[in-house]
């Protein structure tokens, strides 16, 4: 019966689900650990509508891959959830917060100051917490019998603090470029200057994570060393866009910087999920393990292939209608 | 005393549950009530139909914002806090969420920005048909919530091999036995939610003297809405109670507190459930009333909740008492229906004559609908403990097993502060957004439309003008 293998395009589904995720809500929470440092309160307001317009979009993947993941891959949500339970707890706060602070920033002058913090800190936390989700994944679970068996603050050891700061700091550089394209004058001058020591501490991490990993991690060690050579291009091409995020800024390009930002993630996150294949809930179970019955997968698939390419569309269609610099004193708050 | 992580786990999902509940409850309603006022709009042009329809839009973006912001924790805690029940479910319950996501986003990239933005944009009929397709939407949302929360009451058209359920009959599992009566019931609750509290601002904005002929348009529509409604809500109400009563009898037993199986039982108008001494310590009851209104006769046999072991059944008290609340609050909301009528008839609903005591009455009753939606929630949720489905999975071997006392309280207190900020904050506006009216926007030199983002729709600042000192 089975012509396609469900658990496969599923994979390619939420994968796909996850990068969006990253990439989109990674620039407007790098915004927002941006914001606190920005030259002034004129430069915030810039920071903030670069973002308005399309930030409750870019969580949409969120909750979809939530929702998606409890569907198709009922055991990492089932492993995830309950192993990352305070750093979970975390990221929604965080996430709530910035939420709501955007809506009332712009409504509110008496308390803006608070609006101000709960956007930053919310974003900061939000965005730690997925940098050691992505550590933990690396770590990998106490699993028994589909169970998470370990305790609940096994997911913070000294290695998912490194890839919360890490993601943090990833983040921080895509908010950075994102505003050297939509921002002009002093906000974009700044974060020119800034981008440069974002890019250093990342990469700074990023070594310190991949030779940290292969001792983490056996299955990614031998992987690494084994019989696949071809997957040392992921890395060279996240050098390569790196390289090019250099040279595109001491050249003051505007776009440029941007897209070598969502090309070092992407890469980067093709490397991870190459390192890892096809185990899903580590260091145990497959994705064909995790997987949720295929009549169950097949029902939700054909909702999703009607669903996502409207909102892709959708998402395509906001970003036109917003495109161009978002000038100080005008703007859409 | 050690935490106990289960006990601590149903009290932040009742809390969160809750919480996040009443904002879809009270949009669904709206969102009809603004499909309708469109359509007036539409059919006659007359102005004061679109005063009404612009500020109820503004409401709705509001409380539909904060619904989507409440309920963003909802898909996560089946994960972090009955991680055995979202493993063991997933192949029903997983689809059943996931729809109701996909529906909720379709809705809002097609449709929720033409609703909010569209107005004098797009020709009017588009206007009116994305107004429908939204109230449509939410009923679709409701759908599969219910579907997947009745399917926990009465679990059918699955088998549940090796600890997990697995779908044999996708349309017997969604259209599971109380399904029909639970959905009807439920859009009931949000219509009449919606309509008392549409009546109950209209009722104020009246006192005030403000808007009067919109508001009178508005608080008349409502009266004649509530007073078909709220008869009816009682007439479902029975019939899912008869429904409950033939799938989940010791949650009825529970209801009725009736502890013994016995012919002809009394209607307990008030009653001290003992559970430890498994019988009532007081009890005030209408000699076989309840048997008369469970089984149509007046010595029909009723079940009691002894029939089940001490362990398997639910906490009785909060059911008995949950219920009671919310049947006086139906019988308040049929007694205030039939009495606008009798107003509307003597002629003292509008005008010189009004009866201020009544439009004040109204006020307050908007507030009721939500106590009964809780209160009812209340009773189906706590009745069917201690299953999570009913029968086959109880709570206890739900609950995600690696849960600490300490980690659940950590994250109740920290959800409990999280709301309160988000509560506090969308109140407040909520209640701005009221005051400033049918006023004429202001010209506000912060907002231009932008979709996606239903707060956006609000135009209304979160502090008075006079109390911005900070600005120049």
């Amino acid at each position: 019966m089975e012509m396609f293998d469900l658990s496969l395009i599923w994979a390619a589904i939420i994968g796909f689900g996850v990068i969006m995720y990253v990439l989109m809500d990674g620039f407007d929470l790098g915004v927002g650990i941006l914001f606190p440092f920005a030259p002034d309160e004129g430069s915030r307001d810039v920071m903030m509508n670069s973002v308005a317009p399309v930030w409750d979009g870019n969580e949409t993947w969120l909750v979809l891959g939530g929702a998606g993941l409890l569907a198709a891959f009922p055991l990492v949500y089932a492993v995830f959830l309950p192993a990352l339970y305070i750093g979970v707890f975390l990221m929604l706060a965080g996430l709530i917060f910035r939420g709501i602070a955007f809506e009332f920033r712009f409504k509110s002058h008496r308390n803006r100051r608070w609006w101000n913090r709960a956007f930053s800190w919310g974003s900061a936390v939000a965005a730690f917490a997925q940098g050691a989700v992505v550590g933990t994944y690396i770590q990998g679970f106490a699993v028994e019998d589909f169970v998470y068996v370990g305790g609940p603050l096994d997911w913070l050891t000294p290695f998912t603090v490194l890839t919360g700061v890490g993601l943090m700091a990833g983040y921080a550089l895509l908010g950075a470029t994102w505003l050297i394209m939509k921002s002009e004058g002093h906000t974009q001058e700044w974060a020119y200057r800034l981008t440069p020591k974002l890019l250093l501490a990342v990469l700074a991490v990023f070594a310190v994570i991949s030779v940290w990993t292969p001792f983490v991690d056996d299955f990614v060690r031998d992987r690494w060393f084994g019989q696949l050579h071809l997957i040392w291009i992921f890395p060279a091409l996240a050098l390569a866009s790196a390289a090019w995020l250099w040279r595109s800024v001491r050249e003051r390009r505007e776009g440029q910087p941007f897209i070598a930002t969502l090309g070092l993630f992407v890469f980067t996150y093709l490397g991870l999920v190459v390192s890892k294949w096809p185990v899903i809930v580590p260091p145990n179970y497959t994705l064909w393990e995790a997987a949720s019955a295929p009549e169950s997968q097949l029902f939700l698939l054909l909702g999703m292939l009607f669903v996502i390419p409207i909102v892709l569309a959708y998402t395509a269609w906001t970003y036109w209608v917003f495109r161009g610099k978002v000038r100080e004193g005008e703007g859409y708050h | 005393m050690e935490l106990d992580p289960l006990l601590l786990s149903r009290l932040q999902f009742a809390f969160v549950v809750s919480f996040h509940a009443i904002f879809p409850v009270f949009s669904i309603g709206l969102a009809s009530y603004l499909a309708v006022l469109n359509g007036l709009f539409y059919r006659t042009q007359n102005p004061a139909w679109e005063r009404l329809a612009i500020f109820w839009t503004r409401v709705f973006a509001v409380v539909f914002g904060m619904g989507v912001v409440s309920g963003i924790v909802m898909s996560f805690q089946f994960g972090t806090n009955w991680s055995n029940f979202s493993l063991a479910a997933a192949n029903f319950l997983g689809p059943m969420l996931s729809y109701e996501v996909v529906t909720a986003f379709f809705l809002e990239a097609a449709f929720l920005g033409v609703l909010l933005f569209g107005r004098g944009k797009v020709p009017q009929g588009v206007h009116l048909f994305a107004s429908i397709m939204v109230a449509i939407g939410t009923f679709i949302s409701a759908f599969w919530i219910l579907a997947a929360n009745s399917w926990m009451q009465t679990p059918v058209g699955m088998e549940f091999v090796d600890g997990r359920f697995r779908v044999t009959d996708w349309s017997e599992a969604i259209f599971n036995p109380s399904f029909p009566y639970r959905f009807t019931h439920m859009v009931l609750a949000s219509f009449l939610t919606g309509g008392f509290v549409v009546a109950g601002v209209s009722a104020w904005y009246l006192l005030i003297g403000r808007d009067v002929e919109a508001n009178r348009k508005a608080f008349s529509m409502c009266l004649w809405l509530l007073l078909v409604l709220a008869p009816t809500q009682a007439v479902v109400g029975d019939f899912h109670g008869l429904n409950t009563l033939e799938h989940q009898p010791t949650k009825v037993a529970a209801m009725e507190g009736n502890w013994e199986t016995r012919q002809g039982a009394p209607l307990l108008l008030f009653a001290w459930p003992d559970q430890d001494a498994q019988q009532n310590r007081f009890e005030l009851g209408i000699p076989g009333l309840a048997s008369l209104i469970l089984t149509h006769h007046l010595d029909g046999e009723l079940p009691g909740i002894s029939e089940v072991p001490p362990a398997e059944q639910p906490p009785v008290w909060i059911v008995f008492w949950s219920f009671r609340v919310m049947v006086a609050i139906g019988f308040a909301m049929i007694a205030v229906a039939v009495a606008g009528l009798w107003l509307r008839l003597k002629g003292r609903l509008f005008g010189v004559h009004a009866h201020r005591g009544y439009l004040q009455l109204m006020r307050l009753m908007s507030v009721t609908p939500f106590l009964a939606v809780l209160a009812g929630w209340f009773v189906t949720e706590t009745g069917r403990a201690p299953w999570l489905v009913y029968g086959i999975m109880s709570q206890a071997e739900a609950v995600t097993p690696s849960l600490t006392g300490g980690m659940a309280l950590f994250t109740l207190v920290g959800y409990g502060l999280v709301y309160a900020v988000v509560f506090w904050a969308g109140v407040l506006y909520l209640t701005r957004v009221v005051r400033q009216g049918m006023l004429p926007e202001a010209p506000h030199e912060d907002e231009v439309e932008r979709p996606k983002r239903p707060l956006s729709a609000a135009h209304v600042p979160f502090e008075d003008a006079a109390s911005q000192p900070g600005r120049s």
